[in-house]
């Protein structure tokens, strides 16, 4: 699972980056660490990884990628490989699993690569039958970043594909979800076969029905004009039995489960229509209808269309995120043999290696081997934990330091991961069942078109028999709720679109609208309101030491190390004469002066008794959850550096536009409660709502119970988040923020940290009067063609002008509507 | 304009075919991905400039 987090800007393991350095890895852009450059070299690499996928991009004479990349792309940079053998690819029960045999010993499968980010990676991507022999094909889905490869089994495996791809920096992950697939294209393709005829349709229709209409002012010959009326009939009966039909299957389902739906109202209006039309054509005379009729149909099917696609998006991703777990597991026989076995294949009692970078594959205990594992996937932590022979590991955690063996306990769909998956994919489907706002409105609908048709009828039937019932017809017809069915996709999709342009991707439209109610807000710390990494907070004492301090520092791979070297830095002055005490401090000489830099307790130890300021310093960023990092130059303290996790600078302005909107923000976080405690006093939380020591099915079940009490939003960035994210009643995943999370939230913001939610929760409010302007609108159409035809005013014309017209005012309505200020984000502040 | 009988069952088979065109296009699976297949034509041609 370490791909999962490649993306995230969290440091793989082995993978130094450097802030300050000012050399720029060749391969990955990421700044090469001032240890590993080669001076006079053109070519720089951060790491041997990098190396590699630059060699074999080069071997194969595929340079263009890096011009391509630059060129579309030049902020992201490609993921790093993860060195695996991928022998599990080759294994029989993956065969049966995943692979599809195709004519001609062909064999096909469809992997998940998501460190596919760019165009360019489109183009690297498929040129692997370049690269592997054997691999006929190769193409890919950029959306799904799911990519289907071709083979020949006799001549390659599929293992080396998968290892050439993982080269390039793409680790593959079988898509689970492929078989699944296939069912929902074909649904996709009917959706659009009925779109593209009923739309054919329409404009047929519409265009017999200007000859009428030209007819029924002008004049016509009765020939013609039958002839026309007949053609008409044809087109309409069509329409409605092959498109609409979708409505009709719709409108008896919702009859039968007793279920409101928009169906409803919309089968009834045409049902009426097709048959008051029908009626009217082979007697000769009277309101034909089917013009409108073909046109609603292809208007709500474009409706519904782009309601589906929304709603698809959304539950791709979350399958994806399925084939993120691990594949393969070492296990060892009783014989002291080593193996690769499928992850599916493990069974409680087994024995299983797992190597340094490698992601555990079960749930189990540490039998041999002392190594220190990374469970940031379940705590949010990203500070590795030692592990020894006892120690309980978790699937999913990746293995940082030796190797070690694991007795499985729990393998598969039990484990912690697979349960939270699981949770994932239940609070999704859950979701997915609210009742929208127009089909709540569809009874109502239903009932006043009903009694109002009845009315009608009754009063026409007493006063002029003749033409009751044309009347009433002709209310049934025109009241069809078009703009209803047709006013709230049309908006969310335009404010989504917006939102989209503006860096905030919304998966899907239920989650806008329910932002626009304010409630509790839960806010992750880590990597959501905090940068997510170590670095210098405060420093006291003198400033001019820093670069030097930067100097002596940058050649540490520990994490405070990093922090102090990382900085702006032209020229950083050499070093000589350096002295590493682990877990302690260094010493060394920069420029002449002999510096000691370390805990307070190294440097106690060092220089005697210290000064009352630097205590007091010392005690202040203790205080704050900072841990100090005392700097001393030859015999004197000149500095005091508390290093921690930074508060992002607009979180504080963030959270107070929440409050201000009626929002109650509340901090959930796995860390420990006073540093989280300290986050809160910073952004002007009370302490009662800023929550420490919470793990992933605590931060579910504290959303659970929230939600009892109205809208719950969760924001969030790892996949200790993913859980609750899902069962919110709106889930944000922030910037950098692991797959798992992005898969099970609403809502992805491009930008970091949490300024762009303030600007969200507006655009939601506004989205919401728009589509209730758009709603008056369509009622105030409604209400006057009714009017018209109770009073039996209604004649072919006016419904055609009406028609058009109420469709046109919605369609400006939503695109007119203001969702964001014209002005660029006040909440964003360059760092 | 007994020519509109010829003309326009005409016009209407030509909507058929156009149609009928789309289903098969919509069947092969030529409107299942729209994303990357712009992308893969502009780099075919970066890629030949490259070569040459």
């Amino acid at each position: 699972m370490s791909a999962l987090r490649a993306d995230s800007g969290a440091v793989l393991f082995g993978h130094a980056a450097h802030a300050g350095s000012p050399v720029g890895c060749s391969h990955c852009t990421l700044a090469v660490p001032a240890g590993l450059v080669e001076q006079g070299e053109a070519l720089q690499f951060c790491c041997h990884g990098c190396r590699t996928a630059y060699s074999v991009i080069h071997s194969c004479g595929l340079e263009a990628y890096y011009r391509l990349r630059d060129a579309t792309d030049a902020d992201r940079a490609p993921a790093r490989a993860a060195g695996k053998a991928f022998s599990e690819f080759d294994d029989p029960a993956f065969d049966t699993l995943y692979v599809k045999n195709l004519q001609g010993g062909l064999r096909e499968v469809q992997l998940y690569l998501p460190s596919v980010h760019c165009a360019a990676c489109v183009w690297l991507v498929e040129k692997l039958p370049q690269l592997v022999p054997g691999v006929h094909a190769s193409r890919l889905d950029f959306r799904r970043a799911v990519v289907t490869v071709t083979w020949d089994a006799g001549v390659a495996s599929l293992s080396q594909a998968a290892r050439a791809l993982d080269t390039l920096g793409y680790t593959p992950h079988p898509a689970k979800e492929a078989g699944a697939r296939d069912a929902r294209k074909r649904e996709d393709r009917r959706y659009l076969v009925r779109i593209g005829v009923a739309g054919a349709i329409a404009g047929n229709v519409m265009l017999l029905a200007f000859a009428l209409y030209a007819g029924a002012f002008g004049g016509m010959e009765g020939q013609w004009e039958q002839f026309f009326r007949y053609l008409s009939f044809g087109f309409g009966v069509l329409s409605l039995a092959w498109p609409g039909r979708a409505f009709f299957k719709g409108a008896i389902a919702s009859v039968r489960t007793r279920t409101p739906h928009l169906d409803l109202p919309i089968a009834l209006g045409l049902a009426v229509g097709g048959v008051a039309g029908t009626v009217n054509t082979l007697r000769g005379s009277g309101e034909i209808y089917f013009d409108s009729l073909c046109v609603l149909v292809f208007a709500l099917l474009v409706g519904r269309w782009i309601q589906h696609r929304q709603q698809r998006w959304s539950s791709d991703s979350v399958e994806l995120l399925f084939s993120l777990t691990p594949t393969a597991a070492h296990r060892v026989g009783e014989d002291g043999s080593v193996a690769d076995v499928a992850v599916q294949a493990l069974v409680p009692g087994d024995i299983v290696e797992v190597r340094a970078g490698e992601s555990i594959p079960a749930d189990g205990v540490v039998v041999r081997g002392t190594s220190s594992v990374d469970e940031s996937l379940l705590s949010g932590e990203s500070r590795p934990v030692s592990v020894a022979g006892g120690s309980a590991v978790c699937a999913g955690a990746v293995n940082v330091a030796g190797v070690v063996r694991v007795r499985v306990e729990v393998s598969g769909e039990e484990t912690r991961v697979g349960r939270l998956m699981r949770m994932v994919a239940e609070a999704s489907t859950r979701r997915a069942d609210v009742v929208r706002m127009a089909d709540r409105l569809a009874v109502w609908f239903v009932v006043g078109m009903l009694s109002l048709s009845a009315l009608t009828l009754a009063v026409w039937l007493v006063r002029d028999p003749a033409h009751a019932a044309e009347y009433a017809t002709a209310l049934l017809i025109v009241t069809c709720p078009c703009a209803l069915g047709l006013a709230t996709p049309l908006a969310m999709t335009v404010a989504i679109g917006r939102a989209a342009r503006r860096g905030m991707l919304v998966k899907g439209a239920d989650a806008l609208e329910k932002l626009a109610r304010p409630g509790v807000m839960f806010l992750d710390k880590t990597g959501t309101l905090t940068r997510g990494g170590v670095s210098v907070v405060e420093w006291f004492g003198r400033q001019d030491v820093r670069a030097d301090v930067a100097a002596l520092e940058a050649g540490s791979s520990h994490p405070i190390a990093r922090a102090l070297a990382a900085g702006a830095w032209e020229r950083l002055p050499p070093v000589s004469d350096v002295v590493q005490t682990t877990g302690a401090g260094i010493e060394g000489t920069v420029g002449g002066t002999r510096y000691t830099v370390g805990s307070p307790e190294f440097l106690h130890a060092r220089r005697g008794t210290a000064d009352a300021w630097v205590d007091d310093a010392v005690r202040a960023c203790r205080a704050r959850a900072l841990s100090p990092v005392v700097v001393a130059a030859d015999t004197d303290v000149v500095a005091v550096a508390g290093l921690g996790d930074a508060v992002r600078p607009d979180s504080a302005a963030a959270v107070a536009r929440l409050r201000e909107m009626g929002w109650r923000p509340v901090i959930l976080s796995g860390d420990d409660e006073e540093v989280v405690r300290a986050v809160a006093v910073r952004l002007g939380i009370p302490e009662g709502d800023a929550r420490g020591r919470v793990g992933p099915e605590e931060k579910a079940d504290a959303v659970r119970a929230a939600l009892r009490d109205g809208p719950v939003v969760m924001v969030g960035d790892g996949v200790n988040d993913a859980a609750a994210l899902a069962g919110a009643s709106v889930g944000i995943a922030v910037h950098g923020g692991a797959e798992a999370s992005l898969a099970a939230a609403d809502i992805y913001l491009n930008t970091p940290g949490v300024g762009a939610i303030a600007e969200l929760v507006t655009a939601s409010r506004r989205t919401l009067r728009t589509i209730r302007r758009a709603f008056a609108a369509s009622i105030f159409y409604n209400g006057f063609a009714a009017a018209c035809a109770v009073t039996g005013y209604i004649n072919p014309i006016l419904a055609a002008v009406l028609m058009p017209l109420s469709s046109f005012t919605v369609l400006t309505i939503a695109f007119r509507s203001r969702t964001f200020d014209r002005a660029q984000r006040p909440l964003e502040v360059t760092p | 304009m007994i020519v509109l009988y010829f003309v326009l069952p005409l016009a209407l088979v030509l909507a058929g075919l156009a149609c009928w065109a789309f289903m098969r296009a919509t069947r092969q699976g030529q409107f299942d991905d729209l994303d990357t297949p712009p992308l893969r034509v502009l780099f075919d041609e970066e890629a030949r400039g490259a070569g040459r």
